[in-house]
């Protein structure tokens, strides 16, 4: 049984609304008949679903931590595009390349990561930019190949915001984005769901490894109000889930190495790469989004299956 | 006496309450002043040993770039910039083994750049 029929199966089981699974009336409902779940009160709502991908670190060169340094990523891109269903959208939340002193460099290795990410088969892809990226030159080069540092989108009933926390090297959202932010939530209902998107987490996850966000609070506190607010982000290389009053904040795995757990061994550094258990530690996430009950169910997924 | 006030008076005037109060500090006999080299990518000393209940004076200074200096278990943080001396002050006030780090992206070694305070009865 597939991931997929799995969960199709667990939501046919599942208390609430009725679900269409593969298969079943299909017909009646046409193209669309995945994404829609009939609620308790009988009316239609959107469900859908992204791919969370984080901390490519495109050039990155450390046989020791992965020796599968230019394939890990192709990889994963095959393993997206060989999911059953295709996501209705691709995110990669930052550290698309790893860093360099050198501009020209720095060009090439996002140009080359472009490139194969343009190999999706999903043609929506989000990006953002991480500290590798975009913190020597404050997103000037980011900016040339990818647009604008921080933005929003709607998705089915989803704000997203991409929110970013890296370009300025003291690591702050910044007064002027923080502004923009404000602005933004404004024109939303209290009730609106939203959906953050950052590089790094928005509160002091281990800040002895830098793992934090300088000027959180404030954002924390200009998003506190609205009712349904979650953050998918990276940086930290591994799984993690954390609550700021009712906000929830889930932490991608690397595509390129692991990171120790907070606090867990003397220096931040690389977990070696295991030979018996290729890519161990790797992975990607589906989240699936019910809108209606702004509700995200994470699936962790391998680089490779077997 | 008089003359003492009047320079007080004058250096206050030029350098604002908080700017004497610290350039007064700086010569306390009681603090124990540590100096820290900062560069790509590492602290120097990477490892420091002070004693519980005793002021420190952190002497911090870079030697390629501007990056920061994080130790987050006593609220001390600075940025360490080229060219001048970061002064942190704190007393310890629990013993045990505490991290600080770099926390302005310096490059592709930034990761690594921390050290360990060591903080003793």
């Amino acid at each position: 049984m597939s991931d997929f029929d799995r969960r199709d199966f667990l939501r046919l089981a599942g208390i609430g609304g009725v679900v269409f699974a593969s298969g079943l009336r299909a017909g009646v409902l046409g193209e669309g008949w995945r994404n829609q779940t009939i609620g308790n009160d009988g009316t239609a709502t959107e469900e859908f679903y992204f791919v969370q991908l984080s901390d490519t670190h495109w050039g990155f060169d450390g046989p020791k931590v992965n020796p599968e340094a230019r394939g890990t990523l192709k990889k994963a891109i095959t393993a997206v595009n060989s999911l059953e269903k295709q996501p209705d959208f691709v995110v990669f939340t930052g550290d698309l390349t790893h860093t360099t002193d050198d501009p020209k460099v720095r060009r090439e290795r996002m140009a080359e990561f472009r490139e194969i990410a343009g190999q999706l088969k999903v043609k929506t892809v989000r990006f953002m930019a991480g500290e590798h990226d975009a913190s020597l030159d404050r997103g000037e080069a980011y900016q040339e190949l990818f647009g604008d540092l921080h933005y929003t989108f709607d998705h089915k009933g989803v704000h997203f915001m991409v929110l970013d926390n890296v370009s300025d090297p003291e690591v702050v959202i910044g007064e002027a984005q923080l502004k923009w932010l404000q602005a933004d939530l404004r024109q939303l209902k209290r009730d609106t769901p939203i959906v953050a998107l950052t590089h790094r987490p928005l509160f002091d996850l281990y800040p002895q490894w830098d793992w934090a966000t300088r000027d959180a609070a404030a954002v924390i506190d200009v998003l506190t109000p609205y009712q349904n607010v979650t953050v998918f982000y990276g940086h930290i290389h591994q799984e993690h889930h954390h609550m700021t009053g009712h906000i929830a904040h889930h932490a991608a795995k690397s595509l390129m190495f692991p990171l120790p757990a907070p606090g867990s061994a003397p220096k931040r550094m690389p977990v070696p790469w295991d030979p018996a258990v290729p890519y161990k530690g790797l992975g990607f996430r589906e989240v699936e989004a019910e809108v209606k009950k702004a509700k995200y169910e994470i699936t962790e997924l391998p680089v490779t299956r077997g | 006496m008089k003359r003492t006030i009047i320079v007080l008076l004058a250096l206050t005037a030029a350098l604002g309450t908080a700017k004497l109060t610290a350039a007064l500090k700086v010569t306390s006999a009681t603090e124990k002043v540590i100096r820290l080299k900062a560069k790509k990518f590492e602290f120097t000393p990477g490892e420091i040993t002070v004693k519980k209940g005793e002021p420190v004076v952190l002497e911090l200074t870079s030697e390629d770039r501007t990056h920061g200096f994080n130790l987050p278990d006593f609220g001390v943080r600075t940025e360490v910039k080229p060219g001048t001396i970061s002064r942190v002050r704190f007393t310890p006030d629990k013993p045990g083994k505490f991290g600080f780090a770099c926390d302005v992206f310096c490059g592709s070694g930034h990761e690594d750049m921390s050290g360990t305070l060591v903080v003793t009865e």
